[in-house]
């Protein structure tokens, strides 16, 4: 595959659809569009770029998201159902193994913790309407029969949607597989200009005016660099950087078989600890605060965590939306111009690979999914 | 296989899988170790294979070592103490074992 390792000396190409972004948000959209015969290019950035996906967790979750937003939380149930076929195929075709498995809790250290998530997924149950999950909430003597490693909490919320995966190879198999289908990865390749064409399309070009391809319809999904790139193409992202700071431990034999939005063991044994959030710009250092606040509450959930050896900590930064919700948008000014943001990228790329591809294709956003769009945050306030 | 160029002069006793060893206070575990014709301090995590010292500066955690009360630790790095209490690193330690936790 030399157009794998050719990076910017690939020669300028026409294309159906050019992908600006190689993380899992763009190669979720990369896979799932060579998967129905287009011909793609991914462009990516170098190991340089500010990876949001570093700050990842694995996790396909459900429970919790879209408090506020129904379409969200149905989104995020439809992706937690496509996942184990989207793994089954990516698995079949690369041999490599995403390491999927379902259940997720959300540990409450407080009696008002549990009663506080309790009342809000029976919020988005309600927002949910006909199409809501199940939960079990879990009080502490319930959930120590399940796990007898857990400390002094109060209990937890269970769901069978949540789950969790191996990020890393979910990447690599998307990358592989879509190399396969015949798609172009372009890597150390920084889109930075797009010129819309006389005759329809658009032209895209780096830092130097170099051209790099020309395409009938793009898709921005670029993580914190999409910004500048929809501002080109009349596309207004609200987004900014929220820092998560992750903690990884030793290996340890398997104690934990579900996940949780805070503590999951990783196939290889290690533990992940995180869940912090800090509005610090795009700062990726840790610091010994947060790092301190993570390892104690996860040390509440499970004690013997106190006793494995941190390995390594990093922090990342999200791309986070005034609301925390996705934002999904087709340009009014470029007609097949697409941008995609969110901050749930393995969640979501079930979603993305397997529905959202072919909008692309389509040529237009289902209406159905309005919500999506940024005018949510123009709503002017009643006098 | 490996040699001591002098006796101990402040010797300590400890122990690694039960049996009792000497070593030279201050030393590393890992050269008490290895001084003891013993190599294999671990298993590894990924495959069980046997595993024992190759940097010897700290680099590569092959050395680790499981110190009663401590846990992981590489032996390269911690001196020998008198009375302390090895074993053989598993790879994966089960957590189901640790003992009361906090």
């Amino acid at each position: 595959m030399a157009s794998s390792t050719l990076g910017a000396q690939a020669p300028t190409r026409s294309c159906d659809i050019a992908v600006i972004g190689g993380g899992l948000l763009g190669s979720a959209f990369g896979w799932g569009l060579a998967r129905r015969g287009q011909v793609c290019q991914v462009f990516d950035e170098g190991d340089t770029a500010v990876r949001t996906a570093r700050g990842n967790f694995g996790l396909v979750w459900v429970q919790g998201k879209g408090l506020g937003m129904g379409r969200y939380a149905r989104w995020s149930l439809q992706a937690s159902r496509l996942w184990r076929g989207f793994a089954d195929e990516l698995e079949a075709a690369t041999g490599l193994d995403l390491a999927y498995s379902r259940g997720g809790l959300r540990f409450a250290h407080s009696e008002q913790d549990l009663q506080a998530t309790v009342n809000n997924l029976k919020q988005i149950q309600s927002d949910m309407v006909e199409e809501a999950y199940q939960f079990e909430t879990l009080e502490h003597s319930a959930l120590k029969k399940r796990l007898p490693l857990v400390g002094d909490i109060a209990g937890a919320t269970f769901c069978e949607h949540d789950g969790h995966c191996n990020p890393l190879m979910l990447l690599r198999a998307l990358h592989q597989d879509m190399q396969r289908l015949g798609a172009t990865y372009r890597p150390n390749t920084k889109v930075e200009r797009i010129e819309p064409l006389a005759g329809g399309g658009y032209r895209l070009l780096d830092g130097q005016g170099e051209r790099l391809c020309e395409a009938e319809k793009l898709v921005i999904a670029a993580g914190h660099g999409s910004r500048a790139l929809a501002e080109q193409s009349g596309i207004e992202l609200p987004i900014h950087a929220d820092q998560g700071q992750v903690i990884v431990t030793e290996k340890v034999a398997s104690a934990f078989s579900y996940t949780s939005d805070i503590i999951r063991q990783t196939d290889n044994g290690s533990f992940l600890l995180g869940a912090s959030s800090r509005d610090v710009g795009m700062d990726t250092r840790t610091d010994l605060s947060t790092l301190g606040q993570i390892a104690r509450e996860c040390v509440q959930v499970f004690p013997f965590l106190r006793q494995l050896r941190m390995q390594r900590a990093w922090g990342a930064v999200r791309v986070m939306t005034p609301d925390g919700f996705p934002v999904y948008q087709h340009s009014k000014s470029y007609p097949g111009v697409f941008s995609f943001a969110c901050h749930s990228g393995v969640t979501l790329a079930a979603c993305h690979a397997l529905e959202a591809a072919q909008w692309v294709i389509d040529g237009a956003i289902p209406s159905d999914f309005d919500d999506f769009h940024p005018k949510r945050f123009h709503v002017q306030a009643s006098i | 296989m490996f040699k001591r160029l002098s006796e101990p002069k402040a010797p300590v006793t400890f122990e690694f899988e039960g049996q009792p060893l000497k070593g030279e206070a201050g030393e590393s575990i890992a050269a008490a170790l290895l001084a003891a014709g013993i190599i294999d301090l671990r298993r590894s995590g990924e495959d069980d294979s046997p595993r024992g010292p190759y940097c010897m500066i700290g680099n590569c955690f092959e050395c680790l070592v499981w110190i009663e009360g401590q846990g992981s630790r590489q032996a390269c790095r911690e001196p020998a103490r008198e009375g302390l209490k090895l074993r053989r690193h598993p790879g994966r330690p089960d957590p189901q074992a640790f003992g009361g936790g906090s």
